[in-house]
């Protein structure tokens, strides 16, 4: 895992430039490798994973590899199954069909439980915060740490402070004030806070920018990055295209179920993004071609 | 963004940069007040104190600040309102209306209302008088246990029902508040056919609870150690705090406030030490045994809901029943113990009102009585809509209700004048606890 951590971290730093051409021609070598078979980046990958729910099927055949250390959005339009595909990889369903590797090993993930003992930390569209309680008290909600059976608060606070600072938070006045009271991008750090500080290896984040404001949003695509420049693996779903590339290292597109289309960031742009996610292909364009042939 | 709220923002967090090596001096954190730099002195938490008043976060002040107004008119239109006598007769009106808002906080944080807990509470309090009366003519100790058990049993039994099958609490408990009182009627008509529908306290113990005085030198040495312990507690807990690299309030600020709670404990055994005898040549003094046993039932509820992790999830699923079940709480097992406490707090409570009447009565109005108890948990500063509230506000709330009747009983007003000013009371208090809300969002 420290290998790989490393190795993610580097590469990392070659994407602060993603934006110049040089940058995206490493990203173009180290992601065209990890597209075909599990290797030693890949955290997480999805074999041919089925989900029906009655008649409905949900997903048909989804194969997906998620590599530490880099952002992984997840597109399509309502209905792709986006919202199916991270409730498999929490827990929350489980596959009819199809494998589940974790660094290479066969896993089964049939429950929360199983997917937080793997490390996969879920930060859901509505946060999932108790507006009430201090910052502490909610990023160690279910896990709080006793001392001679009752609440021990010192290292509760440590551990917290510690761990937003990581992640560079530190816009709250004091971490002992409630929730409620938050910003919406705070109240998002304080999501992702909760998420990772349980020695997260994957993040799923459902919408994070949804809810938020410009400099909001700003500040959540950047804790983002930094969760990724920390070798955790993060997977994002979003409607929102222009976050989507602002801060993504690799795509993948949902059509009806099936994934249609998968590859670095750099290869698709907003259009072609709309186009697949919209028709499940791209007619007229080479790296259509490409994306489509990349699954089917 | 908060920075446009708070200006103080940049002047207390620490530098990303820098945080893994200074975090313990640069951070910022502070137990209860906001906006404290690390190394703050007692102004700097004055004034985040009063800052935290106008944000709408004032806590108990309102109720606080009620209480003496209501207090200073009673005094004015009545001198003997403040004399010992009428002072500790105000406790033990009080006592019984603390507990049950007590019994009702653990409920209302959640969300939820438990409108039995009168009757429910009645039930226990009959069963232990039952047992404490001939022929079964168990102790005080038994009794008592078996009188608590019996109200736990039926909060539990209700909460299981509510929980479970996923009904209305509201209906369940009014249910509850029917059946409770039938079964209280045929208890005590049963055991005790011929006397009218009561039952005396036959248990000098018991009789006590209300009406038997700690000795006065007892009382200061009970004060005296409960006060050691509470300013070794402070002083311990500041320091642990210090030690770990968090931020402790000032040593002059514990003190001071130390120094605060001896003042009320000492003019609480002064006050209670006076002889308050109505015949002449007869002496009548010390602290009534309800009072310490009422503290030791706000200090120990106090514990539980912020020490122990039932007490944090009561406030999460007060608070976000969806974020608190998704955090692996188990959201049925905490609910059902939260009713059951409320049952067996609320025989406590019934307990001390039929130790103050002598007995165990068919015609008590647990209807009335509950709503009671919610009305000081509320008037103390509790939410109904569960997540905020304090064991501290049923004590105040308690406090301004009988000190309505006991003042309006000096002035001699009519029953009805009583019952509209008692609801305008609790009316001011909704009004104030709305208010400071808004104002607190608004920030």
């Amino acid at each position: 895992m420290m290998d790989s951590t490393s190795a993610a971290s580097e590469s990392q730093d070659g994407n602060v430039s993603r934006s110049a051409s040089a940058g995206r021609e490493t990203n173009l070598g180290s992601d065209g490798q990890a597209a075909g078979t599990p290797t030693s980046d890949v955290l997480l990958s999805l074999r041919r994973i089925s989900k029906h729910f009655g008649p409905v099927t949900a997903l048909d055949g989804v194969d997906i590899e998620v590599p530490a250390g880099r952002v992984t959005a997840l597109l399509g339009d309502n209905g792709a199954g986006k919202s199916t595909l991270i409730k498999v990889i929490a827990g929350i369903h489980e596959a009819d069909h199809g494998e589940i590797y974790w660094n290479g090993e066969r896993v089964h993930i049939r429950t929360p439980h199983d997917a937080t003992t793997l490390g996969v930390a879920t930060v859901y569209q509505d946060l999932a915060l108790c507006d009430n309680l201090d910052i502490v008290a909610n990023m160690f909600l279910g896990v709080e740490v006793r001392r001679h059976g009752t609440l021990d608060e010192t290292p509760m606070e440590l551990t917290a402070r510690e761990t937003l600072a990581g992640l560079s938070v530190t816009s709250v006045r004091s971490i002992r004030q409630a929730v409620g009271s938050l910003s919406g991008g705070q109240r998002q750090s304080v999501a992702v806070a909760r998420a990772v500080m349980g020695d997260a290896k994957l993040v799923i984040m459902d919408e994070p920018t949804a809810a938020l404001g410009v400099s909001q949003t700003a500040m959540v695509l950047e804790l983002i990055q930094r969760l990724a420049a920390g070798g955790i693996a993060v997977i994002v779903i979003s409607h929102n295209l222009n976050d989507v590339f602002a801060v993504a290292d690799r795509v993948a597109i949902l059509h009806l179920g099936r994934l249609v289309s998968t590859g670095p960031a750099s290869d698709y742009d907003r259009q072609s993004a709309v186009e697949i996610m919209t028709t499940g292909a791209l007619s007229d364009r080479e790296n259509g071609a490409r994306g489509a042939a990349a699954t089917i | 963004m908060a920075e446009t709220n708070n200006p103080h923002t940049g002047e207390v967090t620490a530098p990303p940069a820098i945080v893994e090596e200074t975090a313990a001096d640069q951070v910022t954190l502070d137990p209860e007040l906001t906006a404290v730099p690390p190394d703050a002195g007692v102004n700097e938490y004055v004034t985040a104190w009063f800052k935290r008043v106008r944000s709408g976060q004032s806590g108990v002040l309102p109720v606080v600040g009620g209480l003496i107004v209501i207090i200073i008119i009673f005094q004015i239109e009545r001198s003997r309102f403040l004399s010992a006598l009428n002072l500790v007769n105000l406790l033990q009106q009080s006592a019984a209306f603390i507990v049950l808002g007590m019994a009702e906080i653990f409920v209302l944080l959640l969300g939820e209302i438990d409108l039995s807990l009168g009757y429910s509470g009645a039930v226990g309090a009959a069963v232990m008088t039952i047992l404490a009366y001939p022929p079964i003519n168990l102790g005080w100790g038994p009794a008592i246990l078996a009188g608590l058990a019996a109200s736990a049993a039926i909060g539990f039994a209700q909460g299981q029902i509510i929980s479970r099958l996923r009904l209305p609490p509201f209906v369940v408990t009014l249910a509850g508040l029917l059946f409770w009182e039938g079964f209280l009627i045929w208890l005590i008509n049963n055991q005790s056919p011929s006397n009218g529908g009561s039952i005396r306290i036959n248990n000098a113990t018991i009789y006590d609870i209300v009406n038997g005085n700690v000795s006065v030198t007892a009382s200061w040495i009970v004060l005296a150690v409960a006060l050691l312990l509470f300013a070794a507690a402070s002083v311990t807990r500041d320091r642990r705090r210090r030690a770990g690299g968090l931020v402790a309030p000032p040593l002059s600020l514990t003190v001071a406030k130390i120094a605060a709670v001896a003042a009320g404990g000492i003019a609480l055994v002064a006050i209670c030490g006076a002889n308050r005898a109505v015949f002449v040549g007869t002496t009548v003094k010390g602290v009534p045994w309800v009072v310490p046993i009422v503290i030791a039932i706000v200090v120990l509820w106090t514990f539980v809901l912020n020490r122990t992790r039932f007490g944090r999830y009561v406030y999460a699923i007060g608070g976000n029943r969806e974020a608190a079940r998704r955090a692996g709480i188990n959201v049925h097992r905490v609910r059902v113990l939260a009713y059951t406490l409320a049952g067996l707090t609320a025989a406590a409570a019934i307990i001390i009102l039929d130790s103050r009447t002598g007995g165990a009565n068919t015609d008590i109005d647990g209807g009335q009585t509950v709503l009671y108890g919610v009305a000081a948990a509320v008037i103390g500063g509790t939410s109904l809509l569960g997540g905020r509230g304090k064991m501290v506000h049923a004590l105040l709330g308690g406090l301004v209700i009988a000190t309505i009747y006991n003042g309006m009983g000096l002035l001699s007003l009519s029953a009805d004048i009583q019952y509209m000013i008692t609801a305008l009371v609790l009316l001011a208090a909704v009004i104030v606890d709305a208010v400071s809300r808004r104002g607190q969002t608004a920030t």
